[in-house]
């Protein structure tokens, strides 16, 4: 009964969070300056066609009645048209996906598998002079830029050494699998890499609250060495603020999308983004901020409905 | 035959002295009683011996155990005689053991690592381990997890956890001071009992006095960090040569006279 | 105070580095960043250029002098909005009563939850790229949670016996900000405003990298970064300099701040993310 409550009140969470932030973005682009049916007739708007515009787009409509025709046919799968350019908004996102979310679920795992280690060991050895060296790393993975670690990437894998190619996606798409794959590695890494410095000093400092727990003492005690008392006790719970760090680090990851897609000239959302902003396609742009923005907000609240539903406490009642 | 030996231990942090030049025996079977109040260095003193102080302490001084020189030795060396040789409870049963993992998975750790057992047979003598501390319904209680039991029953997993081995020398340290009065004297029973059937020896850290002189026949006085007193508790209870521990006796006659076996200086 | 703290003392030096660099750009540098020679187009390093020459065979040293102004200046501005916004949300949201509070902290997270990159670019759609939008966008973006951080911070304040006496005793609100509140978070204000920036200048290169920032000709080390990297095949080297001249000042803002937080007080939490 406890459990089904704890997912409850999680999901009500969600819900005005989803409310909240898509009408925050709605608002946003309509309060602009500037007339979206008179930008796309430009001279051609005479008072029939804007009229003619304005109703087909439902620019004629009040702005709560905009929202709430927006948000409803938004919930459904359906984000309208652009008012720019016509397209489906919809489809348009879900090709650049197919792009997008691969590259941001590999990168994901790949930073967790570079920093939880690395978290640990910097952890077990803080005293020893090899754990200096892995913080001091770790600091400069952070004052990095992420784009710079593409550049990098591009200069000794693509350019130099031509193991990768230095951007693009195949034209054929997923059906091209081995050129797919090749073409997401460097920029996969990039954003792993960009994380995995963020992730490790988290990992590390988990890694050090869970040494410092009594229980830890208590596995010692029994015979285990640091770092076998680690394996034992240690990875399940040092794992769980990692993850949920993780979680929270769900936009930086989106944002470091964005920018890979851009160094490596990948098709997905994040540069489909980028274009419709230098064309000023607030419709397209308005559907993309608020479909990334919720699925942000998705995800957070799935990774800690998974942790809180993991943690026993909550289970057995 | 002299199963503990410790002569001059020192203990520093940086500049800090915390044990200055303790020194005690202990014989096998024999079961000393450390008192002290907070800050006098009786539970850095038990670390010290199995060579679990923090990293930023500084030990000289002798601990020879069976024979063995063992401080200072190498942390692989010392993991061997940890829970196997020599057992250690601790004090607080809440944060003592795993949050996330089931009891009876935390006493058959012991056995795996210094048995060799497999997980199937090391559950099935935690099972028979968790019988023999006294624990209802042990086959259902090892699938549970450290919240789901009380105080009481958490710590005698404890006890369950560093007898598994068999091993020769108990270390308490204040074992039955986080937990309910009513539940002390049964937990502090279970220690008494098991020590004897095992024949280990026992060191039995607190800083309550009558608990001490009811589980052991020699105790040591710590204060700030120094050793002000050695003896067997009837000596102790009949006239305490330093300041410190007449004090000590004061305070204990003053309190539950069930406890004080003031003519016997025994065990219950 | 000043131990001997090494993470201090490289931070220090670093950042005083760019503060040079900026102070310099105003004195002398050794060509005009803008003037184009199209014959010395993306020419190595040489003594007469000592870091090459850009595409339109502008002189790359004059451009990374006078970049660090954009630079900085974001920077700086980004900080000071940010700070003057979050600190006054998070003092006024932790002495408010709870029915405030609540949906103050709600609020908070969900602007947190945006990501300061894409706030950022929806700025842009609406207002067009700009140092402007750029410092803006940071700003708001980071006053969130220079918000949050500052509002843990003086619920612990509020805590303490003296405050809890003043306040028993009648004294106002803004006397208690002012002789309280205010100094405690002294130390902590320091340690944020210096993650703070390091956060804001990597923002601001991020932004100018993807065209977001400021608008050519003014030199500006993230675009300089993307423009340059069409060029790799050529030489390598050419983003390499930009990209250091970012390395260095953000690594430079993020060890002061750790500096100082281990120099003025190892308790506080460096949580401006």
């Amino acid at each position: 009964m406890t459990t089904a409550w704890y997912v409850l009140r999680r999901l009500a969470l969600l819900l005005v969070s989803l409310i909240t932030s898509s009408t925050f973005v709605f608002l946003l682009l309509r309060l602009l300056p500037g007339d979206l049916a008179q930008a796309k007739l430009g001279i051609y708007g005479t008072p029939e066609a804007l009229a003619q515009l304005r109703a087909e787009y439902g620019l004629d409509q009040s702005l709560p009645e905009q929202y709430i025709s927006w948000l409803s046919k938004a919930v459904r799968g359906d984000l309208g048209l652009s008012v720019l350019t016509g397209a489906d908004i919809t489809n348009e996102l879900l090709s650049k996906a197919t792009v997008t979310l691969p590259l941001i679920g590999i990168a994901s795992v790949v930073a967790l598998l570079i920093a939880v280690p690395l978290g640990m060991l910097t952890a077990l050895r803080f005293r020893k002079w090899d754990g200096v060296t892995m913080s001091a790393v770790s600091q400069l993975g952070i004052a990095v830029p992420t784009f710079w670690i593409g550049v990098v990437l591009i200069t000794t894998f693509a350019v130099q050494s031509q193991i990768f190619p230095a951007g693009g996606f195949p034209y054929d798409g997923w059906a091209d699998l081995g050129g797919a794959i090749q073409s997401l590695v460097l920029p996969a890494c990039t954003l792993a890499l960009a994380q995995g410095a963020v992730l490790m000093r988290f990992a590390r400092s988990a890694t050090i609250d869970v040494i410092q727990q009594d229980y830890f003492r208590t596995a010692r005690a029994t015979g285990l060495s640091r770092a076998g008392a680690l394996r034992v006790h240690g990875v399940r719970n040092a794992l769980v603020p990692v993850v949920s760090v993780l979680g929270m680090q769900i936009s930086t990851l989106i944002v470091g999308a964005i920018i890979v897609e851009s160094v490596f000239a990948l098709p997905g959302v994040g540069q489909m983004l980028l274009q419709d902003v230098n064309i000023r396609d607030y419709t397209k742009v308005q559907g993309t901020v608020a479909v990334t923005t919720a699925l942000v907000f998705v995800v957070s609240f799935l990774i800690d409905l998974v942790l809180g539903l993991l943690n026993p406490k909550i289970r057995q009642r | 035959m002299t199963l503990l030996q410790v002569r001059n231990l020192t203990i520093r942090f940086g500049q800090k002295l915390v044990v200055d030049d303790v020194s005690f025996d202990l014989d096998a079977g024999q079961r000393l009683g450390i008192i002290g109040e907070s800050g006098s260095g009786k539970t850095l003193t038990s670390l010290a011996i199995i060579g679990l102080l923090p990293d930023a302490a500084a030990v000289a001084g002798s601990v020879v155990f069976d024979g063995a020189e063992i401080l200072n030795k190498s942390d692989g060396e010392l993991s061997s005689l940890r829970g196997n040789r020599i057992g250690m409870v601790f004090q607080e049963p809440l944060t003592a053991l795993n949050p996330l993992m089931r009891v009876g998975k935390q006493i058959a750790q012991p056995l795996r690592i210094h048995r060799g057992m497999r997980m199937k047979a090391a559950l099935a003598r935690a099972i028979e381990l968790c019988a023999r501390v006294g624990l209802p319904d042990p086959e259902r209680l090892v699938r549970s997890y450290p919240h789901q039991l009380s105080g009481g029953q958490r710590q005698r997993i404890g006890l369950a956890i560093s007898l598994a081995c068999n091993p020769s020398l108990l270390i308490a340290d204040e074992p039955t001071t986080a937990l309910d009065v009513t539940v002390q004297q049964e937990v502090l029973k279970l220690i008494n009992e098991l020590v004897r059937e095992e024949g280990s020896a026992l060191m039995f850290v607190s800083h309550d006095l009558p608990v001490v002189s009811s589980m052991t026949e020699r105790v040591a006085v710590m204060r700030s960090g120094t050793m002000v007193e050695l003896a067997t508790v009837g000596e102790l209870f009949s006239g305490a040569r330093h300041e410190y521990s007449q004090k000590l006796v004061q305070a204990a006659r003053r309190s539950d006279d069930d406890f004080v076996r003031v003519s016997r200086g025994g065990r219950a | 105070m000043m131990r001997g703290n090494r993470t201090l003392t490289i931070g220090v030096s670093l950042v005083s580095f760019s503060v040079l660099l900026f102070l310099f750009s105003f004195i002398w540098t050794p060509y005009d960043p803008l003037e184009i020679n199209p014959d010395l187009s993306l020419t190595g390093p040489s003594s007469s250029h000592w870091m090459g020459t850009d595409e339109n065979g502008r002189d790359i040293l004059s451009n990374i002098i006078v970049g660090s102004r954009v630079t900085l200046i974001t920077g700086v501005l980004a900080v000071v909005i940010c700070m003057l916004v979050g600190v006054s949300i998070g003092i006024a949201t932790a002495m408010s009563p709870k029915w405030i509070e609540s949906p103050a902290i709600f609020g908070i997270d969900i602007v947190l939850a945006l990501p300061t990159v894409l706030f950022a670019i929806v700025l842009a759609a609406v207002y067009g790229p700009s140092t402007f939008t750029a410092v803006f966008a940071i700003g708001i973006a980071l006053s969130a949670s220079v918000a949050q951080v500052t509002r843990r911070e003086v619920n612990v304040i509020l805590l303490a016996d003296y405050v809890v006496a003043a306040r028993a005793s009648g004294s106002r609100i803004p006397r208690i900000v002012r002789k309280h509140v205010l100094p405690n978070l002294r130390a902590s204000l320091f340690v944020q405003a210096s993650s703070a920036s390091a956060i804001a200048i990597l923002a601001e290169s991020t932004l100018s990298y993807l065209g977001l920032g400021t608008p050519p000709p003014d030199p500006s080390w993230g675009r300089m970064m993307a423009s340059l990297q069409q060029y790799l095949i050529a030489d390598p080297i050419f983003p390499l300099w930009p990209g250091l001249a970012i390395v260095i000042t953000v690594l430079g803002f993020n060890l002061l701040g750790d500096g100082l937080r281990e120099a003025l007080d190892p308790t506080l939490r460096r949580d401006v993310e």
